[in-house]
């Protein structure tokens, strides 16, 4: 499905604080499996997820998306291909604070023009999906933990992606919540989604829910 | 086109709900917004107005007032002046006018003296203005003195007062008769203030003016065109006063909404890259931008707008009234009539609206280069 | 359900666009109204021969700023008018009256 060809990614290139991130990532990543970026801080996992979900784009090499070269497409059509193919689950969960629930889970969807009472119903039934239809108009900041990434899933999923990619999701989470969002995406795999994450948790990376492990360091994948 | 209007709505549904988060702040800036529209509103509207009224009442004043000078001051015109204009070509009427001021110490206020030539005022009864009357507590068959600058003591009968609706141009008149006013002044006989002549064509006005002031050299012509800019100048100055006062509350409140409308704080900077994670490209947050300083904006012009007109038009204008007009003892009371310069309006808006949003616009090219992986790289 | 923001926001705007056109009917309304009087002071002003608004009684020499008179400023330059002939924004001070009326003026007050 994601096929990524000799991508490297540097940072501030030509200033004195170079920083070569990836460094000759050659990787298939399959449609419908939940693939795990396992590594030490500083290995590059983060900056991988950016490149592979059209965050970023790579120094050089090349991105395919379903058989389509996208490494080079001007940032428009990136953020298309981005909104309707990604969903983002955020490490810090990324959600704008002061408005409800609700209005979070909604926001990828605004560009798109969406009827606001479809968008509302399909809003409404991931909340009530992830177990929080009676905080839906809570301000996100009087959430806990949990329930904010529960909101930043339902957020990633209100525009029906086929990708969800997930940065450190259980970072912020207890051993009980991080059981309960592997199974959260558990059930999302078995939809058919295709879960890309990031993880050095061994709870996580080990999951029998794990299809596919691909080890990092210093910005190259390391077999084993 | 039903996926555009859907897409402007929820774009204006966020902005809304971001607005509604800081909401006192936000009000705030809306109320000053709102009352800056407000002052500069009133202020134009008021002297567009009072610029109207002067301009309709005295295009039917005399084409042209002749005075005479004496060593460069206003003196009188003597016996045979008028007879030495003799004919003009152009010239409809000649007539020398009386009139004079007189101060009346009990209201402390001055008064205009007049012996009309073409209203015939029965001597010893006088014809007097609203404010006057007022004043002076005054009704038609009461008995007034006066003491005369000699220090005689005259006394008039008050035959009538001159409507109210007319008082922004009789506020102050006291007519009577020219015996009266001759005896009342001790004013030389054959003697006149200044002369008023009257001009069919309006073309030949200026070349009457110039005829007139090449026959008698120490006369000086007013002409009506100049009475006119006289008016406009005096309340254009007047505005332009008060413009200059507020000018310091213009600038600090232009300062503030521009701190307001082009600071990008570090959180709506995160926000922004947020939004574009999750999907949203530069031009819908240009978009969400826009609307935000579209709508704070045009609901401050139109409100301030309203809130003028009200305060103008229908409760006189209480609050720009002593700058605008002026202060005395004798002040007409005068319901001005609405006058609303389109021209003025869309300057108005388009000072108001389209800086706001050019403000609010500024912090995009930050926006636009915020890259949408600073989401992740938090 | 509860209602959406843009929804308050087009009630809102679209009252004040209303009253924003309102106040135009309003000024043609008052205008109709005030049109006789209007017309009316200005016949006063064709028969008496008035050339000044009775804005600024305040004193002698600004109560017609348009005619040349002892005290006015620039009246010889033909374009130099005197544009701000009352400088007056507010009443003199109530409690200096008194002390100055007796050297107010030769004529006193009639009995």
């Amino acid at each position: 499905m994601i096929e990524l060809t000799q991508i490297r990614k540097a940072f501030n290139q030509g200033q004195p604080n170079e920083f070569w991130a990836l460094n000759g990532i050659d990787l298939a990543i399959e449609a419908k499996k939940v693939t795990a970026f396992r590594g030490p801080s500083g290995s590059g996992k983060t900056t991988l997820l950016t490149i592979v979900g059209c965050l970023a784009r790579p120094t050089s090499g090349r991105v395919k998306l379903a058989g389509d070269d996208i490494s080079g497409l001007p940032e428009r059509f990136l953020t298309d291909i981005r909104r309707s193919t990604f969903g983002f689950v955020f490490q810090q969960f990324n959600l704008i604070k002061g408005l409800s629930a609700l209005d979070n889970v909604m926001l990828p969807a605004f560009p798109t023009g969406r009827p606001h009472r479809e968008l509302r119903e399909r809003s409404e039934s991931l909340l009530d999906r992830l177990k929080l239809a009676h905080r839906r108009e809570a301000r996100v900041e009087w959430l806990s933990g949990g329930e904010q990434q529960r909101v930043a899933i339902a957020r990633a999923l209100v525009n029906d992606p086929k990708v969800l990619i997930a940065d450190e999701p259980t970072a912020n989470l207890d051993t009980a919540l991080s059981r309960e969002f592997m199974g959260i995406l558990e059930s999302l795999n078995a939809e058919g989604r295709t879960v890309i994450l990031s993880s050095h948790d061994p709870l996580v990376v080990e999951s029998a829910a794990v299809d596919c492990v691909v080890s990092m360091r210093d910005g190259q994948l390391t077999r084993d | 086109m039903n996926a555009w209007i859907e897409k402007q709505r929820h774009l204006i549904d966020f902005t809304l709900a971001s607005l509604a988060r800081r909401r006192t702040k936000n009000f705030g800036l809306l109320l000053v917004y709102t009352l800056l529209v407000f002052v500069l509103a009133s202020v134009a509207l008021y002297t567009h107005a009072l610029r109207q009224e002067a301009a309709q009442v005295l295009k039917q004043s005399p084409e042209i007032i002749l005075q005479r000078m004496v060593a460069g001051r206003h003196d009188l015109i003597p016996p045979g002046y008028i007879e030495k204009i003799g004919r003009i070509r152009g010239v409809q009427a000649i007539e020398g006018r009386l009139w004079g001021y007189y101060y009346d110490p009990v209201v402390k206020a001055n008064y205009t003296f007049m012996a009309p030539a073409a209203e015939a005022v029965r001597p010893g009864t006088l014809t007097v203005g609203p404010a006057v009357a007022r004043s002076r507590g005054l009704a038609p068959g009461n008995t007034i003195s006066f003491r005369a600058y000699s220090g005689k003591l005259f006394s008039f009968t008050v035959a009538g007062v001159l409507p109210h609706s007319s008082e922004l141009v009789s506020a102050d008149l006291v007519l009577m008769s020219e015996a009266d006013f001759r005896a009342f002044f001790a004013y030389p006989a054959g003697h006149h203030t200044d002369i008023a002549l009257s001009v069919a064509n309006p073309l030949e006005v200026r070349n009457v003016a110039a005829k007139l002031a090449a026959v008698l050299p120490d006369s000086r012509p007013i002409l009506r065109e100049e009475v006119l800019r006289t008016y406009a100048s005096v309340f254009d100055w007047r505005e332009g006063i008060v413009l200059a006062l507020l000018s310091a509350a213009i600038f600090a409140f232009a300062i503030l909404a521009w701190e307001k409308a082009s600071g990008l704080s570090a959180e709506e900077k995160r926000e922004i890259g947020i939004l574009k994670a999750i999907g949203w490209e530069t031009g819908d947050i240009i978009k969400m931008k826009l609307w935000e300083g579209g709508l704070i904006s045009f609901t401050a012009f139109l409100v301030g707008f309203i809130a003028a007109y009200v305060q103008v038009f229908r409760f006189g204008a209480p609050l720009f009234e002593p700058v605008l007009k002026g202060w005395s003892v004798l002040y007409p009371r005068f319901e001005l009539v609405p006058a609303i310069d389109s021209l003025q309006v869309a300057t108005l808006f388009f000072f108001t609206v389209f800086p706001y949003m050019a403000a609010v616009l500024v912090p995009i090219w930050r926006a636009a280069i915020t890259d949408p992986d600073a989401a992740m790289r938090s | 359900m509860r209602l959406r923001p843009s929804s308050i926001a087009f009630v809102g705007i679209g009252l004040a666009a209303a009253g924003f056109a309102a106040t135009f009917l309003d000024a043609a309304l008052l205008r109709e109204r005030g049109a006789p009087h209007l017309e009316a002071r200005g016949t006063l002003a064709a028969r008496l021969g008035l050339t000044d608004l009775a804005l600024f009684t305040e004193a002698r020499y600004t109560r017609h700023p348009s005619q040349a008179d002892l005290h006015s400023a620039f009246q010889d330059h033909p374009v130099a008018l005197e544009h701000f002939p009352t400088g007056s924004l507010l009443p003199p001070p109530a409690p200096l009256i008194a002390h100055y009326e007796r050297l107010d003026r030769k004529t006193a007050a009639p009995d």
